[in-house]
């Protein structure tokens, strides 16, 4: 009780303050976004959520539905009609000559065919599908283990995360936002998700081959990560030491542009 | 406190303690950047649905969009719809001004949400982050709360006091803005304690466990999780619910600290110090 009357109106104008920089936080703090230090600390939370979920789950599985629980009509989303010519062609030609090519760190580079991706022992799994902006869809997905492919390739010891090149040069939506450039869609994951038994290289959707619009011949399922991680139009995949080479750096397409490359949450 | 008779004079008294203040400015910061974050974040698919799943075309499942449309005039106009009602939204949800001054069709306005523009990435990094926050921060002060008593002391309702007597009561002089004096300021009443405990036990761990269910990762750990829920988008309605009861209460809440007094009210959580004035005789 030794406060005096003066202090109090001092420490009362103080507490005013915080509220004021509370009520313009909104309006005036997008000045935060420029500073790197700022944006430093908050993109530390993408790792600490990756090592968590590793944590808690590193070989959990995602969940598998029935087919009563499947979505009328899946949304097809991103790319739906690829316009690059090397990829018209094989669309034209029902992918006959497509090769899916298996390189980087691997001791023994490959090249398969549809047709061999098809006579693989095939896995089919009903999951949800969810997208970043926040709708979800179920669907049946089937096709080869990304773990059975990389094991006849034989990854060499140095390999830590695993590249898919895609076949469209996607231009972003404007409905996510920022200053989208054209550039080809990639994608990355790390060994656990690459060796992990729902990832599969799915070249048959709710029971019949994959359509164009959701990613033929064939696209991901990496299933306990976001929809942009699902990379369509797969046409190559790499074994990689360093993500550092491939676009700008971040590991993929919308990683490049913002988003978590470990997109578990 | 010894039981002796209320001063005639105004006195100090220490009514936070210093973990309860500290956690509360670090959570009110989690939460102003959550909320407008998550705004943008909704902004991206501005639509609810019940379920395991909801997209564009589960229109049985939708419950609820933010939206723009067109009037037979050819004029464009902004909207919330729930279930078969409509609201007319214009400058508000749907559609309104954009940074450029141009109406721009948003599902909530870029004064609401951070950052203020279009940016899902921007958005989901910094929700991401401060839910980080919202949660060790949650964790120190559920902790302090339970080992110290405060939680049950100070903000659990006793039976007594939900007799309807008393909540009437407590109604009507909320209504009439008098606020308790002397030794019963000291405390939290009926409705304090219904608006804190609904906000601290149930709407911010709602928020925390949808948010957490709806994280394929923690998915696939944690199944139980989301089919407490009812499904993923079921999850997703729950967490914008329970954000619109966290609004309303920070709402309510600076509108009853500007009217029981600011100087006293923010002081004490700032300094733990709250002023006791006497009852009037």
């Amino acid at each position: 009780m030794t406060d005096s009357p003066k202090i109090l109106t001092r420490r009362g104008l103080l507490g005013f303050g915080g509220v004021a920089a509370g009520g313009m936080l909104l309006s005036g703090c997008d000045k935060l976004l420029q500073s790197d230090k700022v944006n430093g600390v908050v993109r530390s939370a993408e790792n600490a959520t990756y090592r968590w979920q590793r944590l808690i789950g590193r070989d959990a599985l995602a969940r598998e539905f029935t087919a009563a629980d499947m979505s009328p009509v899946f949304k097809a989303n991103g790319t739906r009609d690829p316009q690059e010519p090397e990829y018209v062609a094989h669309a034209a030609e029902k992918f006959v000559n497509w090769k899916l090519a298996i390189g980087g760190l691997v001791s023994n580079p490959m090249t398969l065919s549809l047709a061999q991706l098809r006579q693989m022992p095939a896995r089919t799994q009903i999951t949800r599908h969810d997208c970043v902006e926040g709708w979800s869809a179920i669907g049946q997905w089937t096709g080869p283990q990304l773990g059975l492919l990389l094991k006849a390739a034989g990854l060499k010891t140095n390999a830590r995360y695993i590249v898919f090149h895609c076949a469209d040069n996607y231009g972003g939506e404007l409905s996510k936002g920022g200053a989208q450039s054209t550039s080809i869609y990639y994608e990355s994951i790390d060994l656990v998700d690459a060796f992990h038994p729902q990832t599969i290289l799915a070249h048959g959707m709710n029971g019949a081959p994959l359509t164009v619009a959701h990613g033929a011949p064939v696209r991901m399922r990496i299933e306990r990560q976001i929809g942009y991680k699902q990379a369509k139009y797969v046409m190559g995949i790499e074994a990689v030491s360093s993500l550092a080479g491939f676009g700008s750096g971040k590991g993929g397409y919308w990683e490049d542009r913002g988003y978590e490359w470990y997109a578990g949450i | 406190m010894a039981t002796t008779a209320t001063p005639a004079t105004p006195y100090l008294f220490h009514r936070h303690a210093l973990v309860t203040r500290i956690t509360h400015w670090i959570n009110a910061l989690a939460i102003v950047f959550l909320i407008g974050t998550g705004l943008n974040i909704f902004n991206a698919h501005p639509a609810l649905y019940w379920g395991q799943f909801g997209a564009d075309d589960d229109d049985a499942r939708r419950w609820l969009e933010i939206g723009s449309a067109d009037a037979p005039d050819g004029s464009a106009y902004g909207f919330l719809r729930i279930g078969s009602l409509t609201v007319h939204t214009t400058g508000v949800l749907g559609l309104s001004k954009g940074s450029n001054g141009q109406p721009s069709a948003i599902g909530y306005p870029g004064w609401a949400t951070f950052p203020g523009v279009r940016d899902l990435a921007t958005a989901r990094n910094w929700h991401f982050f401060f839910a980080w926050v919202l949660i060790l921060n949650g964790i120190a002060y559920y902790a302090y709360g339970l080992a110290t008593g405060h939680l049950r002391r100070d903000l659990l309702p006793r039976l007594k006091e939900l007799r309807p007597s008393n909540i009437v009561h407590d109604i009507v002089s909320h209504a009439r803005l008098k606020f308790p004096k002397g030794e019963e300021s000291k405390r939290y009443h009926i409705l304090q304690k219904l608006a804190y405990g609904a906000t601290v036990f149930v709407a911010i761990p709602a928020m925390i466990f949808t948010g957490l269910g709806m994280s394929p990762g923690i998915n696939a750990a944690w199944p139980w999780l989301l089919e407490l829920f009812g499904g993923r988008s079921s999850a997703r309605s729950i967490h914008w619910i329970a954000a619109n009861f966290i609004m309303v209460f920070i709402l309510v809440h600076l509108l009853m600290v500007i009217l029981a007094g600011p100087y006293n009210e923010i002081r004490s959580m700032i300094t733990g110090k709250f002023r006791v004035d006497p009852e009037k005789a």
